[in-house]
């Protein structure tokens, strides 16, 4: 039973994607042994109407989802009336967190609205989860150049709000050392596999980071799902720890109760 | 079968060449990679010069020198030293048991300059990894791209050579190279993107595409599955995982008398 909270539904906007048909991408998890999978939408990334963008998010997860996607709304708190978006998140759709993409809306996690925007999740105890970057750099579209979120103000924000879980998703090629410690010494923040790199990455990253925090992501249908699987086997965990990195830690922070 | 066509000793834990790669053995065991090639030494040095690349392919040949049969190595050159590199060449190569070359990014493969190294490493039937990339913001002065790939592989027709990383951004990659019968797509070496096999089992046919994996920096897992996780045939994915590289290197293999 594997749990994956790194998952994206609709297109990608650059190219067509292996799987990127709600169906076939529900099948591919199934077969793959994986029971859950919280998912967030590419369209999330450059449409501004979210409320829709949302809206076939929830219809897809729950007439395709098979009982195993879990909707993860998009928030772009620059647009006007982003509070709203939240709102319908929590309580038209019943979602449990949302995804935020800081670099693609163009703010700072060290602005006014985002303090805002994490108060609301608090709040209401919805999780967050915030996407580094979506793509190596030096292969973005000429036109689409984007930075990689900067994590900075993050470990401040979070002190303020009590309980709220947040999770850093393809943060793994690049956050290392004392700039990962300085994120994961609040134990509300988890990581996931998707972009880690190197052989035996998560044995290797556990020297950094407490297994509890860590988490099992894939970033299908971007990445080959087989990527993050075949990591399970590269570091030996040991059945407990894998219980807990590949289900046990999400269920704990994310799951309704 | 599962042969890597690309391994480095850098970013791997160990303080010598010999605990390096046995710390890399436990994993590739742990994965099913039964070969492996490695080039380079480290630290990563992007224009060495004679001595210094001469003392790199020496870290390689100590760490394979346990490894026999398992590990092979290919000599890093830098096509700015020709004539140093030719006797590095004779060195590894023809005197010792390294079976293929290494070019980076000290400069590019499309000035002709490069050449000499090109038809002696062909004279001793090495096989030749090229480096390449195409970065949306721009490359390093002699990164080469798939397209000077391109332009130099017409120079030697009957020359294999390996297009590096399939330029990384694979969608350029395979356009520049789709057209050189001579050229093969290493796809080690970047992000676990979905589509990329396919695109180059579309594009060049499954018998020019190479698995990779580019360790320390990246991981088994990544690059094995973007041929684990490619929806194209079994049989093509044994060619790639494996039956390509094996059939590049058996002309130089059988040579060194290796089994293979
Ligand atoms: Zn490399």
């Amino acid at each position: 039973m594997i749990c994956d909270v790194n998952v994206y539904l609709s297109r990608w906007p650059f190219r067509r994607l292996p799987c990127d048909t709600t169906s076939e991408l529900v099948s591919k998890l199934k077969r793959s042994q994986i029971s859950r999978a919280y998912a967030g939408s590419f369209d999330g990334l450059l449409y501004k109407d979210l409320r829709a963008v949302n809206q076939r998010l929830y219809d897809d997860c729950k007439s395709q989802g098979a009982d195993l996607l879990i909707p993860v709304g998009s928030i772009n708190p620059t647009l006007p009336g982003w509070e709203d978006d939240v709102i319908a998140c929590h309580e038209q759709w019943k979602m449990t967190g949302i995804r935020l993409h800081p670099n693609y809306h163009e703010y700072e996690l060290s602005s006014p609205e985002t303090k805002k925007l994490f108060a609301m999740a608090a709040e209401r105890g919805l999780f967050i989860q915030i996407a580094m970057r979506m793509e190596d750099d030096r292969t973005q579209h000429k036109l689409m150049r984007i930075p990689d979120v900067n994590f900075e103000a993050l470990p401040g924000l979070m002190k303020e709000q009590d309980g709220l879980q947040v999770t850093i998703l393809n943060g793994m090629k690049s956050l290392r050392g004392a700039n990962l410690i300085r994120l994961t010494e609040n134990p509300n923040l988890t990581i996931e596999i998707a972009m880690l790199e190197g052989v035996g990455g998560i044995e290797k990253i556990m020297e950094q980071v407490p297994y509890e925090q860590i988490l099992f992501g894939s970033y299908f249908p971007f990445f080959y799902l087989e990527s993050s699987l075949n990591k399970l086997k590269e570091s030996q965990l040991g059945m407990e720890i894998e219980k807990q990195i590949t289900w046990e830690n999400a269920q704990k922070r994310f799951a309704k109760t | 079968m599962i042969w890597d066509l690309h391994c480095h000793l850098s970013g791997v834990d160990g303080k010598t060449a010999d605990e390096r790669i046995a710390q890399l053995m436990v994993y590739a065991d742990r994965m099913g990679v039964e070969r492996l090639v490695f080039f380079m030494g480290w630290p990563f040095l992007t224009d060495p010069t004679p001595e210094q690349f001469r003392k790199q392919n020496d870290q390689v040949l100590q760490a394979i020198s346990h490894w026999h049969d398992r590990a092979f190595g290919f000599v890093y050159l830098n096509a700015k030293y020709v004539d140093e590199s030719i006797a590095e060449l004779d060195r590894y190569v023809k005197n010792g048991p390294m079976i293929g070359v290494k070019l980076w990014v000290a400069s590019r493969c499309n000035d002709p300059s490069i050449d000499p190294i090109i038809k002696r490493a062909a004279d001793l039937k090495a096989l030749i990894y090229q480096h390449t990339w195409y970065k949306t913001g721009g490359n390093l002065i002699g990164e080469s791209t798939p397209g000077d790939l391109a332009l130099m592989a017409k120079r030697h027709p009957d020359v294999p050579l390996i297009c590096g990383h399939t330029g990384g951004d694979f969608e350029l990659g395979l356009r520049a190279i789709q057209d050189s019968p001579n050229v093969y797509a290493g796809i080690g070496g970047s992000d676990p993107t979905a589509g990329i096999t396919e695109m180059a089992v579309r594009t060049l046919g499954a018998d020019r595409v190479l698995y990779g994996s580019d360790i320390g920096g990246r991981s088994f897992s990544s690059q094995l599955a973007k041929v684990q996780g490619a929806d194209i045939p079994e049989v093509s994915k044994r060619l790639i995982l494996g039956g390509n590289l094996k059939r590049l290197l058996t002309p130089i293999l059988k040579e060194k008398g290796i089994k293979v």
